[in-house]
């Protein structure tokens, strides 16, 4: 029998619902890119500090405006959350965590103990 | 390649809607994903408002009471009716499973039916599976034994025999596979959950005598490392079984054999 038209694709991102972890999964990768970007924006910090005073005085100024300020507290956000699900991965890679019915529970200590650890920088910082 | 929209001739339209007879008092609505392939239109969603009461109790019901008394053109497949032959995968409300063991109580009024995703489509819910069991065939999915055969069956102990506990018992219908979105955007080469549990229950089964030639052919960055353990596969398994862990302990065999 020939095919009289080309087959469609099923959807795919479009239907699914991805689960906690999976959602997480995909975070952690895209958090993974906007770090490494992230961090040239760091180094842009330390070429400040490097460059004497009025340097510094401009970098603190651009730092200490609101949207700049969200954006390193999400980057610290964004750090803490990727080494927890990067702890998380370390057990998977021992064969540990798999259980189906604790894997939303996984994935939410996960998300608290980030949180928990920007607030602590937030604290002691 | 990761393709993250739909290509053109697979957009969806909306189609057809059957509206149950008036005074039904108990509706229950199914959006179903249709195609046909003799007009060559874009797939659509066919609305159909079925009396539950009138209907049996799982989702599977729903589609045949559907087939046999609304729409005869509506095409998918189903066998067992009780989870054992996993012909009836489909994506229910965006979780792939078995239609036969989901209870349509369960779900919202609004019950959404697609294939299985990122496959091509046959015709409305049955897709194409030929690559799927094709990858099937590629890990070798028998006994394979190089000393003489001994007079009586191979042995195994308890122990070893429990160990293909939770691997035998998949049903190859391909719900965790098709879940994955790493089997997504590459299946041409990423064996993908379903083909590597089978492969892990080869690989731990005490009597067969090829685990070397097996761990080798699975030593591949993309036949088994393209698991970035997104835990899809063990979260939609409609058997409750576990192909992440089956990944994470090949992983593991593959790491003690290199050291």
């Amino acid at each position: 029998m020939t095919v009289k038209h080309s087959r469609p694709t099923s959807p795919h991102l479009q239907v699914y619902k991805l689960p906690l972890t999976g959602i997480i999964s995909i975070s952690h990768r895209i958090t993974g890119v906007l770090l490494s970007a992230g961090l040239l924006l760091v180094v842009m910090l330390f070429y400040a500090v490097s460059q004497g005073a009025d340097a510094y005085a401009a970098m603190q100024s651009m730092v200490n405006f609101w949207v700049v300020k969200l954006m390193y507290w999400g980057f610290i956000y964004a750090l803490f959350f990727h080494l927890c699900h990067g702890v998380r991965h370390v057990f998977w890679d021992l064969g540990e965590g798999f259980e189906p019915e604790k894997l939303d529970k996984y994935a939410k200590i996960e998300l608290a103990t980030a949180f928990a650890l920007t607030l602590a920088t937030w604290i002691f910082i | 390649m990761a393709e993250f929209t739909l290509p053109k001739n697979s957009v969806l339209t909306q189609g057809k809607t059957y509206t149950a007879p008036e005074g039904t008092k108990n509706i229950r609505r199914f959006e179903i994903y249709r195609w046909d392939p003799d007009t060559g239109e874009n797939p659509r969603i066919d609305i159909y408002e079925l009396d539950a009461d009138l209907c049996g109790t799982k989702v599977l019901d729903a589609i045949i009471t559907i087939k046999n008394e609304v729409d005869s053109t509506l095409t998918f497949r189903r066998s067992c009716r009780e989870g054992v032959c996993g012909s009836c995968a489909m994506n229910v409300n965006g979780k792939n499973s078995l239609a036969c063991t989901k209870a349509i109580s369960d779900y919202p009024d609004t019950i959404k039916i697609y294939p299985l995703p990122h496959l091509q489509v046959v015709k409305d819910l049955v897709p194409d599976m030929t690559n799927f069991y094709a990858q099937y065939a590629e890990i070798k999915p028998w006994l394979t034994s190089k000393t003489t055969p001994p007079a009586t069956e191979r042995l195994q102990s308890r122990a070893d025999r429990d160990k293909l506990d939770g691997l035998y018992d998949c049903v190859l219908c391909a719900c965790c596979s098709t879940s994955c979105p790493s089997y997504w955007w590459n299946s041409d080469k990423y064996l993908g959950p379903a083909v590597l549990l089978q492969a892990y229950r080869w690989l731990v089964d005490s009597r067969d005598e090829a685990t070397e030639e097996r761990l080798t052919q699975l030593d591949d960055a993309f036949k088994l490392y393209r698991c970035h353990t997104i835990m899809n596969c063990t979260d939609t398994c409609p058997k409750g079984l576990n192909p992440a862990k089956a990944i994470a302990e090949t992983k593991k065999l593959l790491v003690n054999r290199k050291t």
